[in-house]
This record gives C-alpha cells, sequence and structure tokens, in this order.
C-alpha cells in the first residue's frame, strides 16, 4: 500500500465516521438552540435507535428480508419511535426543569441517560446483541481503494437526512419558528408562536436522526451494546462544539471534521488506534479552551 | 430571630434536631462509639462493606464541594480517585518510596490537574464542564490501560499497606479503623469549609454568580478552589484505596465509578453533610441488601435519581431549616 493508498482509505473511513458523528452532532446542536440544554440523554437515543431498528427487523424480516429493503423500513419506522421517545423525555424530565437552577437540569438529563443505558444493561444483560441485516459485502474496487456498497449507501442516506433538515429549518414555517426561538424564546412566544410544539418537533428530529444513526450503525457494524451510545455522545458533542453549538451546518461540518481528525489522528506516529478517544477528547478540550464559539457558532453573551 | 431566612446550614435537618451543644456532644459520643464497636457487630465481612461505605463518604464529601457547595457538575470525579491510586501504586513499587511520602506527591498532582482542567474550562458555560470533566475521566482512565507503567488492562499488584509508627495497618479491621478517622477529618474539613469565607463565596456563586461578582468575589478563583479541594478529597481516597487492596485497575476508575460517587451526592441531598453521609451508604449497603437484583442495582439508583431531581431536589435527608 502506497501513503495515497492509505491516505484514500483514511480519507474514506472518516468520512463514514463523520457522517455518524455528524447525524449525532445535529441533535446536540437543535435541542441546544431551542432550550440551552445539554441533552445528555441524546447518545442513549442512538443507542435505543439502534435497538428499535433491530426490533423492528426482527419482526419483519420474514416479509421485508434482512436485506437493504428490511434494514430502510426499520431505520424508518425506529427513527418515529424514538423521535416519540424524545418528545416524551422532553415533557416528562426536561420541561418541568427548564426554569430549574441550569445544575439541577443537567443532573436531570444525566439521569435520564442513565436510566436509558441501565434499562437497556437489564433488558440485554449486559450481552452484545447481533444486528441480524444482511446487506452482502460488496463494492467497488480501485486499485488498493475499495469503497462498499455499505459505505455508501450509509454516506449517502446521512446526507440526504441532513439536506432534508436544513431544508426544513430554513424553508418551513416550523423551522423559521425554531430559529426564531433560538434567538429569543419569550419574545417568539409574545409572536404568537406555540413555543412548546416547536420544541417538541425539534426534540423529535433530533432525536429520529439520532435513532437513523443508530439502525445505520448496527447494520453497518453488525452488533449493538448497549454502552454504544455513550462514546458516540461523548464525540458527538465534541463535533457539535468543532462546528459551534447551536449551528446546524456548523455540527455537520463538525462531524465530518472530527471522523477526519481521528482517522488520520490515528495513523500518526505514536498514536495507536488505542489513543483514538483521548485523542478526540483532547481536542474537545483545546477546542474549549481556545475556541468555545467553535467554527460557525455565534460568539455568545450569555450568563454562565 | 426576626423575619431574616437563616443561612441554610451544611447540616440539614441535624442543626434543628441537636440545637444545644449537651445534645451535639452527645450525639457525637453516640456516633464515635457506634463506629468503633460496629465491626465486632458486623463481622469481618460487615466491616469489609463498611469501610468501603466509609471510603464512598470521602469521595462524595469530596464531590459534595465541588457539586453541593459550588454548584458544579463534575462527571469525571473518578480521575482524581484514579490519580491518587496510581500515583501511590507506582512510586511505591517502581521507586520504592514510602507510602506517607507518596500521599503527600498523590495530592500535589491531584491539585496540578485540577488546575490544569478547572483552569481554562471553570470560565465557559456549566454544561461544558460537565462534558470535559466526563472526558477528562476517560483520558485519565484509558490512559491508565494503555501505558506500562500503569500495569495496562491489568492493572497493578503488590502495593504494600503501610506503616503507622510501628503499626502495619495490615488487617481489614485495621483499615476500617483508618478509614474511619478519613472519613470523620472528610467531614470535620467540610463543616470548616462551608462555615469559612470560601464556604460564604461558595454559596454566594452558586445562588447567583453575576451577583457574586459584582460584590467582588472572583467567580473563576473560587470555583476552581472547590475544584482543587474536590481533587484533593478524591486523591486521599484513592492512595488509601490503593494501600487498602493492594492492587488497582483501570475499571475501578470508569465512568460507573464517577456515576456511583455522583449519585451518592445527590441521592441523600446535594449540599448537607449527613445526606451526603446517608447517599454513600445507600450506594454502597443497597446492592448488599439487594443482592439478588444484579445489574437491577443501576436501574433502580438511576430511576431513583430522574425522581429525586423531578420531585426532591433537595434529596432524601431533610432541607428545611427551622426558620424557613
Amino acid at each position: 500500500m502506497s501513503i495515497f493508498d492509505i491516505f484514500t482509505n483514511q480519507l474514506l473511513n472518516g468520512i463514514v465516521l463523520g457522517s455518524f458523528y455528524a447525524l449525532v452532532a445535529l441533535g446536540y446542536t437543535m435541542v441546544f438552540g431551542v432550550v440551552k440544554l445539554l441533552n445528555f440523554a441524546h447518545g442513549e437515543l442512538y443507542m435505543v435507535g439502534g435497538f428499535a431498528g433491530f426490533l423492528v427487523l426482527s419482526f419483519l424480516a420474514p416479509y421485508v428480508g434482512p436485506g437493504w429493503f428490511g434494514v430502510a423500513v426499520s431505520m424508518v419506522l425506529a427513527m418515529i419511535a424514538v423521535g416519540f421517545l424524545g418528545v416524551v423525555i422532553e415533557r416528562v424530565a426536561y420541561a418541568p426543569m427548564l426554569s430549574a437552577p441550569r445544575l439541577s437540569i443537567l443532573i436531570t438529563a444525566l439521569a435520564v441517560s442513565l436510566v436509558l443505558q441501565n434499562g437497556m444493561l437489564t433488558l440485554t444483560k449486559g450481552q452484545y446483541v447481533p444486528f441480524g441485516a444482511s446487506l452482502g459485502f460488496g463494492g467497488v474496487r480501485i486499485d488498493n481503494f475499495f469503497i462498499s456498497y455499505n459505505q455508501m449507501v450509509l454516506v449517502g442516506v446521512a446526507a440526504v437526512l441532513m439536506l432534508a433538515l436544513e431544508l426544513f429549518v430554513s424553508r418551513t414555517q416550523y423551522g423559521r419558528a425554531m430559529r426564531a426561538i433560538s434567538v429569543d424564546k419569550d419574545m417568539a412566544r409574545l409572536m404568537g408562536i406555540n413555543v412548546n410544539a416547536v420544541i417538541a418537533i425539534t426534540f423529535f428530529l433530533g432525536s429520529a436522526l439520532a435513532a437513523a444513526a443508530g439502525t445505520m450503525a448496527g447494520a453497518y457494524y453488525g452488533s449493538l451494546w448497549y454502552f454504544m451510545g455513550f462514546l458516540i455522545g461523548l464525540k458527538a458533542f465534541t463535533a457539535a462544539v468543532i462546528g459551534g453549538i447551536g449551528s446546524i451546518p456548523g455540527a455537520m461540518l463538525g462531524g465530518l471534521i472530527l471522523g477526519l481528525l481521528e482517522s488520520f489522528g490515528t495513523q500518526l506516529p505514536g498514536v495507536g488506534s488505542e489513543w483514538k478517544d483521548v485523542f478526540s477528547f483532547s481536542v474537545l478540550i483545546l477546542v474549549l479552551v481556545f475556541k468555545p464559539t467553535g467554527l460557525l457558532g455565534k460568539p455568545e453573551q450569555e450568563r454562565m | 430571630m426576626a423575619d431574616f431566612p437563616e443561612r441554610p446550614s451544611a447540616w440539614g435537618g441535624l442543626a434543628v434536631l441537636l440545637d444545644t451543644p449537651q445534645k451535639r456532644y452527645a450525639a457525637i459520643a453516640v456516633i464515635l462509639v457506634a463506629m468503633a464497636v460496629a465491626p465486632y457487630v458486623f463481622g469481618s465481612y460487615g466491616t469489609v462493606i463498611l469501610t468501603n461505605a466509609l471510603l464512598y463518604v470521602l469521595l462524595a464529601l469530596g464531590l459534595n464541594i465541588v457539586v453541593g457547595y459550588a454548584g458544579l457538575l463534575d462527571l469525571g470525579f473518578a480521575a482524581f480517585f484514579a490519580v491518587g491510586a496510581y500515583t501511590v501504586g507506582i512510586t511505591t513499587l517502581h521507586f520504592g518510596l514510602n507510602f506517607w511520602l507518596a500521599l503527600p506527591l498523590a495530592i500535589l498532582l491531584a491539585i496540578i490537574a485540577g488546575i490544569v482542567i478547572g483552569a481554562p474550562t471553570l470560565r465557559l458555560r456549566s454544561d461544558y464542564l460537565a462534558i470535559v470533566t466526563l472526558g477528562f475521566g476517560e483520558i485519565v482512565r484509558i490512559t491508565a490501560r494503555n501505558l506500562r507503567e500503569t500495569g495496562g488492562a491489568s492493572g497493578l499488584i503488590g502495593i504494600d499497606s503501610p506503616w503507622l509508627f510501628g503499626w502495619h495497618i495490615r488487617t481489614p479491621l485495621d483499615f476500617y479503623y483508618v478509614f474511619c478517622v478519613l472519613a470523620i477529618l472528610g467531614v470535620i474539613a467540610s463543616v470548616r469549609l462551608a462555615n469559612s469565607r470560601l464556604g460564604r463565596a461558595w454559596l454566594y456563586v452558586r445562588h447567583d454568580e453575576d451577583a457574586a461578582e459584582a460584590m467582588g468575589i472572583n467567580r473563576v478563583k473560587v470555583k476552581l478552589a472547590a475544584y482543587v479541594v474536590g481533587a484533593i478529597y478524591g486523591s486521599i481516597g484513592g492512595a488509601f484505596f490503593a494501600a487498602n487492596l493492594g492492587a488497582i485497575s483501570p475499571e475501578s476508575f470508569s465512568f460507573r465509578q464517577s456515576v456511583l460517587i455522583l449519585m451518592a451526592v445527590i441521592l441523600g441531598g446535594m449540599g448537607k453533610i449527613p445526606g451526603v453521609i446517608l447517599g454513600a451508604f445507600i450506594v454502597i449497603l443497597a446492592p448488599e441488601l439487594l443482592r439478588d437484583f444484579g445489574d437491577l442495582r443501576l436501574l433502580i439508583f438511576a430511576v431513583g435519581l430522574l425522581l429525586i431531581m423531578l420531585f426532591r431536589p433537595s434529596g432524601i435527608w431533610p432541607a428545611r431549616s427551622k426558620s424557613r
């Protein structure tokens, strides 16, 4: 393998990884935009999304098959189910807390995340669960560069979802309401915007995107684990911060950058794959220290 | 007392119950006697569990200073626990250092780690601190797992137990009494801090940062002090933890450990010393009482945490002082 081959392969790895990070980061950033809340449970929604997709697939596999169509159907159903779960979480746990001190909201969010994580631990007894999709191993080979159909579809679906979200936020009335709330919630309410409904939609969309990423990760990597949301939650948060929290294009860009940083960073001498996570968390800390507004974020003049 | 609301006491409802010095001295005497005879009542297995509970009391008291006093969410507290344990483990095993020399070194390293992580991030929004501490906790655990000096995934074994003036602290009973002393010192230090100028500054910053800043309190410095004091508690706990078990491994310092300590702080009632002690005992004793529940334990705690935050944010321990 020449240097060029290593480069192109790592580029592909980085883009695949970055697609997952970006999809999950979008949820963080959207929720943060409208309610100024760091939804710690967001990584767990990715995990629950994976399991929801698995559940749907195992029920529907006899009718739709475990192939592409089956995974697509399970992904959509998982997105809807987890979207509603996100709304329920917001109604039950966050809505009563929004006027409470920030520490209380943070701890509540952590508690929600622990309930989901340990609930799944209890259900799965801590075992890895095979996802059960069979998508084949085909792909396109150009010299030493190999890109599988799975990777193409995954990146393509992620791109379509992100484009759809961007259009929703920039072109529709609800998107405009969402942006208005992120600027000034109280004023938006005075202007006749149904703030609670918009917050619910935001949670629905953010959670649904996380579920899409979770199902795709299950199909792509082949197995699920109750703890799989922890690390990606942390990474996606890093991606959201790199791009500038609250900014939707920022989350996509941040996800891609983090994915590429990780896949190339682990190629550096002295940084093996066992240091991958340390590498990304160090990036997070450095970004927060030197550029807390991220690449595309607006400078924030808000009380701490 | 007139209509002035009383300053919330770190003692919670106890301040009402034990309102005269005589009652207080009597209560302290009862607690000390109970601590002294407990190992003979509960047997050798009970002693080990109690020792563990006392370790958690110490750790939870430390985290309580960060979360309860200063109002900062630290999700990587186990990192400081790890710094203490690994410093003692490495220096006594590889460099033959005496435990009592390794201990101050462990504290010093924890202070440095606390400043390095806290100083830049405490200026930011408080939720950023939570995530950064979470990341820091993972960095420490992964580093411990990957380095040769820390023994990799299997950790360090054969850490010597310390001597104190000719007394070899060795048996579980010895360590039980050592942890009794540590927990008592931890309580005293927490009380003294809560009633100090710094303690009042924490209270102020927790309730209204901007007003505190306007009154001339250096917000970042005060928060950093809380973070560093918490780190010292964690590191001392870790040092004695390593000496007690004689073996440490990276998985003792995982996110789950940080969460358990945080649960101890919040379940009992953050900011209140009796509540934190109660919380530490709940976290350690509940799995002993509910042994059959296995994996359900953390789920039950997590649901409990959620219910407490939604319905009783001040914790299980009664919070109200007389005048409220």
